[in-house]
């Protein structure tokens, strides 16, 4: 069994995304740590690309300020592999398929599971695609995340029944980044996903407040939050860990007593 | 493994966000039923001939000819076409399909400016909303064209992330037409993006090589030897090649920005200096570095400056079918002098990377051999440019 299925039982999952190497990799881990201290149930970790063509602003502005700080790829494995010595959650890396690819996909899959990462979210590669990476994500038991769009309509039931790990469905047309209104029919898209698979849902894009989480995880099975927890990291960079600390507190604390 | 559909041997494919597959297979389905419509075809005839002024003109280059003292030099004017470049005629083809979709709203990016102005040409024509991404460093580069682009109609946003030019403005435009798809078509510019951009980008563009073969043939009686092309994305490259790909007698050579050259970080040369990789939807060779972060290119050309090529010339690279080969600055610039002087033409300085190419093979060339070289663009928007580059300060 996946162990990101750990993530979601029992209880409604919050997942929170951090860009590593903004503003340096023990900022990075530190966060990390905040947010597993206080709660959090599944960490996505960033490895920022040139051109980050899903992201809005603010997580654009955090790979650039990764990049131009020089963390590589390689520089993110050692993070993780000291991260995994106390952090205990299931961890999975998000990025492009540029950076798999050019790394060397099985390569790249073999210290995936070396140091422990659970899986792997990549925006630019659909279900049309994902034969790219999929048989080697297997030969290393690593899960290929699939993610939904408000767009999929018909596509829906297809990269459910395949599904690994959990479902990312995004809850808004665009990029990422906090929103004031989530106005997409997500009910009806998680009902779609309930009747051709067993794996949990999660759904992403533009939560920022505890009432969107709440609201989000009683719709499906957990809330992901990835630009408000950037925008902090902006905002106190060194400082952040604290901040991230709370804020994942205060979150997780909307989710719990939902059935 | 991989999905088959688009794909030119290994490369092309569809890497893109979820929200874009739904847009792309409808534009997929749309293209397919409309390009054996007869009507849609008579219509986009129409269009090139009375609006576009299709066909373009193949020119006898006879100083340059004799000059260079080799080969029969012919140019393709695609120069000629209305709004300057070859640009046209892919961006009616897509209007006018966008049309048929019902959308009512057109993206684009652009990187010289010829595609935004014709994007914005055409939606003016076709009575559509526009909305151009263009990378900052471009506005100011190309200031003339964001002007012809506003009294058009286009609303032009300056892209500002990354290194502010063509690869950005592209990166900006996917990520607007993933907030707003019902009523809007992504009117890609280059055989290049996700499938089924480089095909009906390639459909469109193929009427340069359809004619150059007719009029050669009435000219000439014959096939020429080679057919010369600049290369950014590649579409008026691919153009130009596509009805002598069969043809394989013909060379089909491609010029890559080279910028200040290929030993060097200021290049666009994909082919001669990039890897393997997928970006922005597709499965080609990118200039990157060695963990596969897109490489910050350059090129005196905003139209060639951008770190990928068209999957199906990676393709056709691939299969030794057509050669890529690298032109610098330097060159491109002397033979944007040089067409001006000797025949009275003065090329897009995207356009005269090809020129450049010529110069140097036709004099070995035997004088029964047949050069074509397509004059994609005109050169009014880069006079400015060139002059600073020679040390004059003029602005526009």
């Amino acid at each position: 069994m996946s162990k990101i299925r750990e993530a979601f039982e029992n209880k409604k999952a919050f997942i929170a995304f951090v860009t590593c190497g903004d503003p340096d990799l023990s900022t990075t881990a530190a966060c990390v740590r905040a947010a597993v201290t206080n709660g959090a149930d599944l960490i996505e970790l960033g490895i920022p690309f040139s051109d980050p063509t899903a992201e809005g602003p603010v997580i654009q502005g955090a790979n650039l300020r990764a990049l131009t700080g020089g963390v590589t790829t390689d520089d993110i494995f050692e993070m993780v592999r000291s991260l995994r010595q106390d952090v205990k959650v299931p961890m999975v890396f998000m990025t492009y398929a540029n950076v798999i690819f050019s790394y060397g996909a099985d390569r790249f899959l073999a210290t995936c599971q070396e140091i422990g990462i659970d899986g792997i979210i990549l925006p630019d590669l659909p279900y049309e695609e994902k034969g790219e990476f999929l048989p080697v994500c297997h030969t290393y038991g690593v899960d290929l995340i699939s993610l939904i769009a408000p767009t999929s309509q018909n596509r829906i039931a297809m990269i459910a029944k395949e599904a690994e790990g959990f479902l990312y469905i995004v809850s808004s047309l665009g990029v990422t980044g906090t929103r004031s209104e989530i106005k997409t029919d997500l009910e009806a898209i998680v009902d779609v996903v309930r009747q051709n698979t067993e794996i949990p849902c999660a759904i992403g894009f533009g939560i920022s407040t505890p009432e969107q989480a709440k609201r989000m995880a009683e719709i499906s099975d957990g809330a992901i939050v990835g630009s408000a927890i950037v925008k902090m990291i902006e905002k106190y960079g060194k400082e952040a860990p604290v901040y991230v600390g709370e804020y994942v507190r205060e979150m997780k604390e909307a989710l719990k007593n939902i059935l | 493994m991989t999905n088959n559909n688009g794909r030119f041997g290994i490369h092309g494919g569809q890497y893109i966000p979820e929200t874009l597959m739904n847009a792309v297979i409808e534009l997929e389905e749309a293209y397919n039923h409309y390009k054996q419509d007869p009507a849609f075809n008579e219509e986009l005839t129409a269009l090139f001939h009375d609006y576009a002024g299709r066909p373009s003109r193949l020119y006898f280059a006879e100083k340059m000819t004799k000059d260079l003292g080799g080969a029969k030099i012919y140019l393709k004017r695609e120069d000629l076409n209305h709004t300057g470049a070859h640009k046209i005629n892919n961006v009616l083809g897509q209007a006018l399909l966008a049309k048929k979709m019902g959308k009512t709203r057109l993206i684009a990016e652009t990187g010289a400016g010829q595609h935004g102005v014709a994007a914005a040409t055409a939606a003016a024509l076709m009575g559509m909303e526009c909305v151009v991404f263009m990378g900052e460093e471009d506005t100011i580069r190309q200031a003339l064209n964001v002007y012809r682009m506003r009294l058009l109609g286009a609303e032009v946003i300056p892209v500002k992330t990354g290194t502010a030019t063509l690869k950005d403005a592209v990166s900006e435009a996917m990520r607007e037409w993933t907030s707003r798809i019902a009523d809007t078509h992504y009117c890609l510019g280059s055989v290049m993006g996700p499938h089924p951009f480089p095909t009906i980008v390639r459909d469109f563009q193929a009427v340069i090589s359809k004619e150059i073969k007719a009029q050669l043939m009435e000219k000439e009686g014959r096939l020429p030897d080679a057919v010369i092309a600049c290369v950014g994305g590649g579409s008026n490259a691919i153009g130009s090649f596509y009805h002598f790909i069969n043809d394989e007698k013909v060379r089909l050579i491609g010029c890559e920005a080279a910028g200040r050259g290929i030993d060097t970080f200021e290049t666009a040369a994909t082919v001669n200096t990039g890897r393997l990789g997928i970006f922005h939807g597709m499965k080609s060779y990118f200039c990157q570095d060695a963990y596969g972060q897109i490489a910050p290119v350059y090129s005196i050309s905003a139209g060639l400056d951008y770190p990928g090529i068209g999957p199906e010339h990676a393709y056709l690279h691939d299969i030794g079918r057509a050669e890529y080969v690298p032109v610098t600055d330097d060159e491109a610039v002397e033979a944007f002098e040089y067409l001006a002087k000797t025949e009275g033409i003065i090329p897009a300085i995207e356009s005269a990377h090809a020129v450049a190419y010529a110069r140097k093979i036709a004099p070995v060339m035997g004088k029964e051999e047949i050069v074509v070289i397509t004059i994609s663009g005109r050169g009014d928007k880069d006079c400015a440019a060139i002059a600073r580059y020679r040390g004059e300060d003029i602005h526009e």
